[in-house]
């Protein structure tokens, strides 16, 4: 049980929190480091292919999950617990406080950082009050004590608004940690890439990616769909973007009238139960295919941007061309598959595949065409942005050639179908998320940095006043002062609030009575 | 326009190197400077500095000055020769100060925006935080004057990185940076950086001022010690317990903007990218900084934690803030990155 104890008092212990809190700046930094899941998977994927030898072990330390790794976990777990262990009896001992009447005056108020001294005429109970109204006026918390040796004793005190704050700042903390447990159980995304002139719906095989908080089921998403009619890019003449606009309607309930937005970057589409944001853009060329048997095959294939300039490369796959009519299937396969790189403004010299600028002033298509079989019936999940290069190696994918085609051109392939670059789509990719801790986070950080400022710039301290009587009926009052917390305009403060006290001095000796000593 | 916003970033940082000349020949000419003194002794005590096997950069305490006569009450700042040479560094920060607010503004004359869009406007904006709040410290309490030589030293350091490396073309924002948080967020971080930036001088300085206070004094054999560089410099700096007072209220001020600007930067990422939090790098820093600054204040908060030891917190907080500005900039790939210095 006392080793029970003994670890609850080390782990509630403010060294222990200073090493907490270090410990957890130090845990955070190998998450800038190595590439995160939850930032970006491709970036991940990508590090572990470069880097197949340090790889395995760094998954097994949960480098490329670092703020859902158990150790994070820990470190804040055990931080927040340090807190509540210690902010619970801090809250008792404040209410106790604020109920409390300030504690009486030290024995030697002399010895204080401040004090002073004064003559006055009044008895010592009369002064008292005085004494204890003028700071009473004043919005200092007072309490009088009347003592057995004839002397009465006044203590104030002021800024329990530091301690309140500071309470409010470590609670709000608290609630964040809420609000992030409750976004992560109750919160979903999904994202998607939609081409202009297309329509999406709000269930989870329309996405792309998604991921369901723990609580949260797939099949009571609310129910909305989204039309994109256009996007709209703006650029300098260095390329730099300066407007991405996406022209979009939806509907909420079926068989209500769609409502149109404009999907900006800062401007997101909030829905009722889910935002929809703007989070990138590109280019899909569109190609007709006429087989060897005439028949005609349309795709729209998104390509991926590479750079700021927007050259993109992608894939477009026709599984069902070349096979003879009234028959299933070709033997051999001669399916189509067209990998290319689309610059939307051409480079000037044509040895290099990288566009010069990011709208469509010159665009041009490279492709090279591939016969054989896809692969696709295989049972292996392929890219939709890639060719699958075991086809190719095994020599079940053949290249048939490669050409240059700008919008309206067509090529003509050596068995005579023929491939037609139409022009492009735009296409953006969309978030949709839900997150229903967000308000209480919004909530804990407001009161965080009322709380913060509050406790850093609140003063909390007492002054006393010791009242002896006098022989000629007056009564000489010690005033000591001691601010509990970093305050140096405390003296000051003092000499005001001493000065608050508007006593007339003792009437034989006016006004040359009034004698004050500083200390 | 945005040429001659280009043209005062030279002047101010030329002006800033300028005024730091002036606080130096203050700091290492003055009445209480560590040349002054050596020149003010009496020979037989040179005589003593030779025997002692003072290299150059030591420094020894006499034992005939009485030991820093200064207080922390003490409100004026030296005066004679070398205090006009304090007083025409004050001057020149105003006049550099003047050139800073200038380019400023020419320069969002220039793009047609506050210039808080890349990390040079942001460099160049925190730069003048620093300098304001320099400025406004030394109103308050002159004799903080010897700070001046780091202060204006760490200005000019970062004006002219800025203006040799960071230095981008002015232009519009990329939509992204199109918000009314860009105005909250990023003034608010630049706001608490410049305050960082300058709260870190009397930190540093406290743990100088510290350690020379530690190790001067009279030997065992009654010679003075020898206090090696750095802590050589401590003799002509404010009492160590001024500085100590000065480093927590300046972070005292300063922590609760940069927990503003972190909010802010929350809000926007949440109407900008879906998400309030996401740990990209310059958010992942940025939390480190503050967890840092906060074990700072809870370390400075706590009687068995002695002060230097604290102020190290600090130190090492300020080390965060850099690597987020220069180092996460420059290496890391994030949302962040739109500081145009590929």
């Amino acid at each position: 049980m006392s080793s029970v104890r003994a670890f609850w008092r080390w782990l509630t212990s403010m060294r222990t929190a200073l090493v907490l809190l270090l410990v957890l700046a130090v845990a955070a930094v190998p998450g800038s480091i190595f590439p995160q899941r939850g930032v970006s998977r491709e970036a991940v994927d990508e590090y572990i292919a470069e880097h197949p030898d340090l790889a395995p072990l760094l998954e097994r330390l949960w480098a490329f999950d670092v703020y859902a790794s158990p150790w994070f976990s820990a470190v804040y777990l055990l931080l927040f617990i340090s807190l509540v262990g210690c902010l619970a009896p801090r809250l008792r001992q404040h209410v106790t406080n604020l109920i409390k009447p300030p504690p009486d005056a030290p024995a030697r108020l002399e010895r204080l950082p401040v004090s002073t001294t004064r003559e006055v005429g009044q008895g010592p109970t009369e002064a008292a009050q005085t004494v204890r109204l003028a700071w009473r006026r004043a919005r200092w918390r007072t309490a009088v004590r009347a003592h057995a040796d004839g002397t009465v004793t006044v203590a104030a005190e002021k800024g329990y608004l530091k301690e309140t704050g500071n309470l409010l700042f470590h609670f709000a903390l608290l609630s964040l940690l809420v609000g992030l447990a409750w976004g992560t159980w109750y919160g979903w995304h999904g994202n998607r890439l939609v081409v202009a002139g297309d329509e999406f719906c709000n269930t989870l095989h329309q996405y792309d990616e998604y991921g369901l908080g723990a609580r949260t089921s797939g099949d009571r998403l609310p129910p909305f769909c989204v039309t994109v009619h256009d996007f709209q890019a703006e650029f300098l003449d260095t390329g730099q973007p300066t407007r991405f606009a996406a022209e979009v309607s939806y509907v909420e309930d079926l068989g209500e009238e769609p409502r149109r937005w404009t999907l900006q970057v800062n401007h997101p589409l909030r829905l009722s139960g889910a935002n929809v944001y703007l989070i990138g853009h590109g280019y899909a060329p569109v190609l007709r295919y006429t087989d060897r048997y005439d028949q005609v095959f349309t795709t729209t294939a998104p390509f991926l941007p590479v750079d700021g300039m927007l050259t993109s490369q992608g894939v477009a796959k026709f599984p069902y061309a070349n096979v003879p009519p009234g028959q299933s299937s070709a033997d051999p396969p001669a399916q189509l598959g067209l990998t290319g790189v689309y610059q939307p403004t051409a480079n000037p010299d044509p040895a290099v595949a990288a566009s010069i600028f990011p709208a469509e002033r010159d665009p041009v298509l490279t492709l090279t065409a591939w016969q054989g079989d896809l692969g696709l019936g295989s049972g292996v999940p392929q890219s939709v942005y890639a060719l699958d290069e075991r086809q190719i190696a095994l020599g079940r994918l053949t290249e048939v050639g490669t050409r240059t085609l700008r919008p309206g051109e067509s090529w003509t392939l050596p068995d005579g179908s023929t491939v037609e670059f139409l022009g492009t789509r735009p296409w953006i990719t969309v978030s949709v998320r839900h997150d229903p801790g967000q308000s209480l986070m919004l909530f804990g950080a407001g009161a965080v940095l009322v709380g913060l400022m509050v406790s850093l710039s609140g003063k909390r301290r007492r002054v006393w006043a010791r009242i002896r009587p006098a022989d000629d009926g007056g009564s000489l009052i010690t005033f000591g002062g001691l601010a509990r917390t970093e305050y140096p305009g405390f003296a000051d403060e003092f000499a005001r609030v001493v000065a608050q006290v508007d006593m007339a001095p003792p009437p034989e000796r006016a006004p040359a009575g009034l004698s004050e000593r500083s200390h | 326009m945005a040429e001659l916003s280009d043209t005062l970033l030279f002047v101010a940082a030329v002006t800033y190197v300028a005024a730091m000349v002036g606080y130096l020949v203050e700091f290492a000419f003055g009445t209480r400077g560590a040349v002054a003194r050596v020149a003010m002794r009496p020979v037989r005590e040179l005589v003593a500095v030779g025997a002692g096997g003072g290299a150059s950069g030591v420094d020894i305490v006499s034992p005939v000055q009485p030991e820093r006569p200064e207080r922390d009450d003490e409100t004026t700042p030296r005066a004679g020769r070398t205090g006009v040479a304090g007083a025409i560094g004050v001057a020149l920060t105003v006049v550099g100060l003047a050139a800073h607010v200038a380019v400023l503004v020419t320069r969002g004359l220039a793009a047609q925006r506050v210039p808080l869009g890349n990390m040079y406007e942001f460099v160049v904006t925190l730069t003048a935080v620093c300098v304001v709040g320099w400025l406004v410290l030394l109103a308050v309490r002159p004799t903080l004057r010897p700070l001046g030589v780091f202060v204006t030293g760490a200005l000019a350091l970062m004006l002219g990185f800025a203006g040799l490396v960071l230095t981008t073309p002015a232009g519009p924002l990329v939509p992204a940076l199109q918000s009314a948080w860009l105005k909250v967020h990023v003034s608010a971080a630049a706001t608490a950086s410049g305050l960082l930036l300058l709260a870190f001088v009397p930190a540093a300085l406290y743990l100088i001022r510290a350690g020379y206070d530690k190790r001067s004094g009279l030997a065992d054999d009654g010679t003075p010690r020898v206090v090696a560089f750095p802590f050589s410099l401590g003799r002509a700096l404010p009492a160590a317990d001024t500085l100590e007072r000065l480093t927590f209220r300046l972070h005292a001020f300063a922590f609760p903007i940069w927990t503003l600007a972190i909010i802010c930067g929350a809000i926007w990422a949440e109407a900008a990218w879906g998400r309030y939090w996401g740990w990209d790098p310059k958010e992942t820093w940025s939390f480190i900084s503050w967890v840092a600054y906060a074990a700072y204040l809870h370390a400075r908060a706590t009687p068995s934690v002695k002060r230097t030891t604290a102020t190290w917190f600090s130190v090492v907080a300020w080390l965060t803030m850099v690597v987020n500005l220069y180092v996460i900039n420059f290496v890391a790939v994030g949302l962040h990155s739109y500081a145009g210095v590929d």
